[in-house]
């Protein structure tokens, strides 16, 4: 019987270290492996004994990517730890430097690392011999969000001005004024994003996926919310570890997380928007139209046109909060340490992200757990591979592996972060 | 000057968040100006198109945690002219370093229901520990102009201008008042390596010394400057055990509050 094997040793345009293995027997897809072979770096071990304060900065550092998820889930788990309400413009500031990250974030994946494949370059650097100005236009999108990032947080990776409470520094209502002229130009170089990625080739390819992400009364999810399926859940974010748990496989790095009632599921983007889609800013919902996707979708490759919706969104919301925002007398409210649990979960670029922290009465951590999207999503990308390579698996050995690893990079991986997950293998034995 | 072939740039990752090598894509002005002045060989989370070696400059992010990057390290050395670390783990080991203090098994059932799965060396170390290192670029993360800057210098064959004095004269120069003094903010700018721009004293809090040390850090005074302050020994351990954790002086610091 004839068989192949793909195999990927370093999935590139991915954020960390990875592999994929797919065997296929005859015309059966025998095994798909995803490896994250990201070395462990132990954070949860290391934060024990360490200040609550200190929790933002260090759980940052998982990431480069998406430091200030890191440090709003952190904030989230201290503050309902200790009874801490943060409100107001303190408030509005969080979801400001969150739609700088998720700018930044999405841009990166949508132009210089998902784009390519639809368009069959190898990086964005090679696109952009025949495609300038989209490369150009992609680049200075993400340098508005990571412009929104540099201001609130002093700089772009890994930001040092947030803190348990709020921040160290607010800015003044003249110093976030110049934001509203860039924001206008990044929401209309969005517009053309989510026009321009909706003309790529997308596989016809849909899954019946159990969405998870989190959902709020008012507003398109950044900090706040209940966590919802389409399937039925619908929690508090500390309820979290009685509906979740995280397998260890020997092949990874990053644990597997499953749902305990019905197993693996789907975060990110696409889980964000079909949840939430009524919750959208008005242009954001009247782009995805254009861009001809429904209030849900299915297809794991058009989550470039996803991302996109979600970029216009952010540019919106981020302009109302500059131009609704007034100075703080403070720039934090007041923490004050106690023995308890906190919990936080908050949305990711690439989907929930959930901590949790028990404390000493110093504020001292004694156990800390980080759940990153990307070990939520490893299963996903694993059935979404096996359910794929199954339909192309007459295709060439290359075109196949190419295809695996765009069917991977659907999802953004952060490998860094899954680790705390990626390189592709296929064997036809 | 024309050159007859482009310069060949390859970006090396070990344990690390990705930030640092993310600092290359974040020059979102310079980088097509960049890659038209060198030909990008292997960077991966930018590429799938890997070129053979040698390489003319290796960017090389991330801390030594497993035997198998212990072996890497040498094969990327071997086929660099020039081994550039970038960042706070490939220079010191990085936050992931705070494991040399304890006990790795522990750690490893800690973050693992099965530790028997997990392959990692009981400390991380930094990328000098194991390879000669051409030069060794500072900050968690690092300063993108500054990167652009040592690029560039290799580039034209000139050594790089980045400065080791410490962050208090880059708050003098940009006249930010001494949050430390004025305050009694604990700071650890005195002893910390300038490149950041002088961030966190600007913000209103104090330098957490994510550059690591400053030439010839006179780390026991700030110790007890801080002391003054009320911080109790227990906090100068975790003050100096950062993203610096097993930089020498920091190390020696934090080892000699420890109970």
């Amino acid at each position: 019987m004839k068989s192949k094997v793909i195999k990927v040793d370093y999935l590139a345009r991915v954020e960390g270290e990875g592999a994929l293995l797919v065997k296929i027997k005859g015309d059966q897809v025998a095994d798909i492996q995803l490896k994250i072979f990201e070395p462990p770096r132990f954070f949860e071990a290391f934060l024990r004994g360490r200040k609550f304060s200190e929790a933002p900065d260090i759980t940052a550092r998982i990431c480069g990517i998406c430091p200030v998820a890191y440090q709003m889930s952190a904030c989230h788990a201290m503050e309902e730890a200790f009874g801490v309400k943060v409100d107001g413009p303190i408030r509005a500031l969080r979801r400001l430097i969150y739609c700088g990250e998720w700018i930044e974030s999405h841009a990166l994946h949508v132009y210089m690392l998902h784009a390519p494949d639809f368009l069959g370059y190898e990086s964005a650097i090679q696109m952009a011999k025949d495609h300038g100005a989209i490369v150009r236009r992609g680049l200075q999108l993400k340098k508005a969000g990571n412009e929104i990032v540099t201001l609130l947080g002093g700089r772009e990776i890994h930001p040092i001005n947030v803190r348990v409470g709020g921040f160290y520094r607010v800015p003044a209502k003249a110093e976030l004024a110049p934001l509203a002229e860039r924001l206008k130009w990044a929401r209309e170089a969005a517009l053309e994003t989510a026009r321009w990625v909706a003309t790529l080739p997308f596989p016809p390819f849909e899954r019946d996926y159990e969405f998870v992400a989190l959902r709020h009364s008012d507003e398109y999810p950044f900090n706040e919310g209940r966590l919802v399926s389409n399937k039925g859940l619908d929690i508090a974010a500390h309820d979290y570890d009685l509906h979740f748990v995280e397998d260890h496989v020997a092949r990874s790095n990053a644990l597997h997380s499953r749902l305990i009632a019905r197993g693996p599921y789907c975060v990110g983007p696409q889980a964000r928007y079909s949840l939430n889609f009524d919750k959208l800013r008005p242009v954001a919902k009247e782009a995805a139209r254009a861009a001809g996707l429904g209030p849900v979708c299915r297809n794991p490759f058009q989550s470039i046109i996803v991302r996109s919706v979600e970029v216009v969104h952010a540019c919106d919301e981020a302009l109302r909060i500059v131009q609704e925002y007034e100075m703080p007398d403070k720039p934090a409210v007041a923490v004050e340490p106690g023995a308890g649990t906190g919990y936080g979960c908050t949305e990711a670029p690439r989907g929930i992200l959930y901590h949790r922290y028990r404390l000493d009465a110093a504020g001292v951590i004694l156990d800390a757990k980080i759940v990153p999207p990307t070990s939520q999503n490893q299963k996903t990308i694993e059935d979404d591979l096996r359910q794929f390579v199954s339909t192309r698996i007459t295709q060439p050995k290359d075109k196949l592996q190419w295809e695996c690893e765009q069917a991977i990079r659907n999802y953004d991986p952060c490998l860094s972060c899954a680790t705390h997950f990626l390189k592709l293998n296929i064997e036809h034995e | 000057m024309a050159r007859k072939h482009k310069p060949k740039l390859a970006v090396w990752k070990f344990a690390s968040c990705d930030g640092c090598q993310l600092s290359l894509l974040d020059c979102e002005d310079e980088l097509l100006a960049l890659v038209g002045a060198v030909e990008i060989a292997n960077f991966l989370e930018a590429s799938r198109a890997v070129v053979k070696g040698p390489y003319d400059i290796s960017l090389v992010e991330g801390s030594i945690t497993t035997p198998h990057d212990a072996e890497r390290i040498h094969g990327i050395r071997r086929a660099s002219k020039f081994l550039v670390t970038i960042g706070a783990c490939a220079t010191a080991g990085g936050i992931q370093a705070l494991r040399n203090f304890k006990n790795v098994k522990e750690f490893t059932s800690i973050v693992y229901a099965r530790p028997d799965y997990i392959q990692t060396l009981n400390k991380s170390t930094p990328i000098a520990d194991h390879v000669f290192v051409d030069f060794e670029l500072r900050g968690c993360p690092i300063n993108k102009l500054q990167l652009v800057e040592v690029l560039s210098a290799f580039l034209n064959g000139r050594k790089p201008n980045t400065p080791q004095h410490s962050v208090c004269v880059e708050c003098k120069r940009q006249e930010t008042v001494c949050v430390m003094v004025a305050q009694g903010i604990p700071c650890l700018g005195p002893v910390t390596q300038a490149g950041c721009g002088a961030i966190c004293p600007a913000y209103g809090r104090g330098c957490y010394a994510c550059f690591g040390p400053k030439e010839t850090p006179n780390t026991p005074s700030l110790s007890r400057w801080w002391s003054h302050l009320g911080v109790k020994p227990d906090d100068l351990v975790r003050a100096f055990r950062g993203f610096n954790a097993c930089a020498e002086a920091f190390r020696k610091e934090s080892e000699a509050h420890e109970k």
